[in-house]
């Protein structure tokens, strides 16, 4: 298991170089003049040219790589063009914000998709197994902004309960939880949505088993079947899926974020891409990816502890 | 666009449809009898149908042109006899505006789909089949590919290379591929050293045709399923991008970008808002029924 983890925190390494690259690769193929950004249309030419020796822009694309990944190695990645502050600092507040949001939403998420697909699980096609399948579809196939669309207008146009935006400030005139209701709910029911139907067709598969039905036969409870056979083999499939859920709730929030002007890595990663500001859109992939790449990680790892049978 | 992060990892358990053994039964038969079996299946193709047919039908069928600025409107912009869905703040007739987004969507998203599962399909065969070399090489660059989130692949290159209907496709082709491939590689490597296979390079087939005609087959139900779920994850992808302001560009109706122009308004005219969003949800409801229907009806042979 060590030589795994080793194994793939190298490759993680490799990738994160890889994609590095790219990401500066791809901003180099049509370089959009970062002096000209900064000094605006009213500069003259030779202000701009000064700017571009000054900020060392005119030496040549993989020494300016390389001296990026010196620098990003010992934590510094930069200023942000948009934001006017080093990156390190302006990902520090965004990452929290986001990580605030993700956990709150991953807290209510996997209690609800688990207990609700067992539940609809254990009995195949019965009536509460139906209903739980066509709304966690529905729920997966309303897309984040459609959903974030309807629930505003229910709650805040039509009975005015909740605010429609979430700065996290409190002089907003809503008390800061209150910010969070509608966020949490909208990732919650798409991303409900998919781990209730994961959880219910592993609940599903494992219920056909033999065993189960041997120890439905030999006269065990079906309750006593269920939390004592069923369950265990059930979730672990499912183990792995809900740790993904984790790149979603950090990285996959830019709609949730912009929808309700919350102040998240994804909706810094949207202003940053909008506005090509390369310093940022790079430490924000890198984030990412790393995230990605843990969660995949710990997933493969606990998925070994949770199921004897896989080696590696 | 949430199976932005939701195909990340490692590929879901291929489901089949059932499809070994009655060879004689054409495909769409098959496809037939799943559909008048499934209620869900048969709810799916219905609002498919439906929407297709309008795309289909836009210019006979769309009250108005889509485009068609009428400020005196917005005075009123509410549903009535004239406007049945009502109109936006610009005064074009949402009801027109719909069909003709339908059209876009109906047309951008298959195109995608189906440029994914070809170049997916075909980086399966041949890493499964070739094995070695070629085969780390492709899995490889996939993994690379795969460990971007989609949302923030789509917004860098989109953001880089602007937004227009060809990068959209282009760039929903290359961040779903590798999971086809993977599907397809999984098949691939199922089969490959059955007899029938080897009978066919004994033959001396070409390995195109080896893969191709005697492979290829055995994928046709996972990829099917995959078809319909991919299309409404795309749909919600593009929606997604066009909520954004990255996605295609204005003034041509597209749903997500009409969601977008009129949300800062849904304080005074919710209903600008709430009706795009409902088209696209039925429309991803429509994709994933059918795609659920589907397998479930393969699932019982």
């Amino acid at each position: 298991m060590l030589r795994y983890s080793a194994k793939q925190l190298l490759n993680m390494a490799l990738t994160l170089f890889a994609v590095s690259f790219l990401v500066f690769a791809l901003n180099e193929l049509s370089p959009g003049d970062v002096a000209r950004k900064i000094l605006g249309p009213y500069a003259s030419e030779s202000q701009v040219d000064h700017l571009t020796v000054q900020m060392g822009l005119d030496r040549p694309a993989i020494v300016r790589y390389f001296e990026y990944m010196g620098k990003a190695l010992t934590g510094d990645f930069g200023d942000s063009i948009v934001f006017r502050m080093p990156v390190a600092d302006l990902m520090f507040d965004r990452l929290g914000n986001t990580l605030l949001l993700a956990a709150i939403s991953f807290a209510v998420i996997v209690p609800l998709s688990v207990v609700l697909g067992v539940l609809a699980g254990m009995r195949e096609r019965g009536w509460f197994d139906r209903t739980i399948s066509v709304f966690s579809s529905m729920c997966a196939s309303i897309p984040e902004f459609a959903m974030g669309v309807f629930l505003l207008g229910i709650f805040v146009v039509w009975l005015g309960w909740l605010p429609g935006t979430s700065p996290l400030r409190s002089d907003s005139g809503w008390a800061i939880w209150m910010q969070f209701v509608l966020p949490v709910l909208v990732v919650t029911f798409y991303d409900a949505g998919y781990l209730i139907a994961m959880v219910r067709s592993s609940m599903v598969e494992v219920m056909r088993q033999p065993y189960i039905r041997t120890a439905l036969l030999k006269g065990m409870s079906f309750n006593r079947v269920v939390s004592r056979h069923a369950l265990r083999n059930a979730l672990i499939t499912p183990f792995t899926v809900i740790l993904l859920q984790l790149n979603y709730l950090v990285s996959g929030l830019v709609v949730v974020e912009t929808l309700f002007a919350y102040p998240g890595f994804g909706r810094m990663m949207l202003e940053a891409a909008l506005a090509k500001d390369i310093a940022v859109i790079e430490a924000g992939t890198l984030i990412a990816v790393s995230v990605t790449m843990l969660t995949q990680l710990f997933g493969d790892l606990g998925y070994m502890a949770l199921d004897p049978r896989i080696r590696v | 666009m949430t199976e932005i992060i939701h195909d990340i990892g490692r590929p879901r358990a291929a489901p089949g449809l059932g499809l070994a053994g009655d060879a004689h039964v054409g495909l769409l038969r098959q496809v037939l009898n799943i559909l008048t079996r499934s209620p869900l299946a048969t709810v799916g193709a219905s609002i498919l149908l439906a929407w297709s047919l309008l795309a289909l039908l836009a210019p006979w069928v769309s009250p108005y042109p889509p485009n068609r600025i009428d400020v005196a409107l917005v005075a009123d912009p509410y549903p009535s006899a004239a406007h049945w869905l009502g109109v936006d703040h610009l005064g074009r007739d949402i009801l027109s505006r719909l069909i003709w987004g339908a059209r876009t969507v109906l047309t951008v998203a298959p195109i995608a789909v189906l440029g994914a599962v070809a170049l997916g399909v075909f980086l399966g065969l041949v890493s499964g089949y070739r094995g070695g070399f070629i085969d780390t090489v492709i899995m490889r660059i996939g993994d690379t590919l795969l460990a971007f989130p989609k949302i923030i692949l789509y917004l860098i290159i989109i953001a880089k290379f602007g937004a227009s209907a060809f990068n959209i496709i282009a760039v929903i082709t290359l961040s779903s591929a590798p999971i086809i491939a993977r599907i397809v590689r999984g098949v691939t490597l199922d089969v490959k050293n059955r007899d029938y296979v080897a009978a066919a390079r004994m033959r001396g087939e070409s390995a195109l045709f080896i893969m191709f005609v005697e492979i290829l087959p055995n994928a046709r139900g996972p990829l099917i399923v995959d078809f319909f779920l991919r299309l409404g994850y795309t749909t919600i992808a593009i929606g997604v991008l066009g909520f954004l302001g990255v996605g295609l560009p204005p003034p041509d109706p597209d749903w997500g970008g009409m969601v977008k122009e009129a949300y800062g308004m849904i304080f005074v005219w919710p209903h600008m808002t709430i009706i795009p969003a409902l088209a696209i949800s039925s429309l991803v409801i429509g994709a994933n029924f059918l795609a659920t229907g589907l397998r479930e009806a393969s699932l019982d042979g």
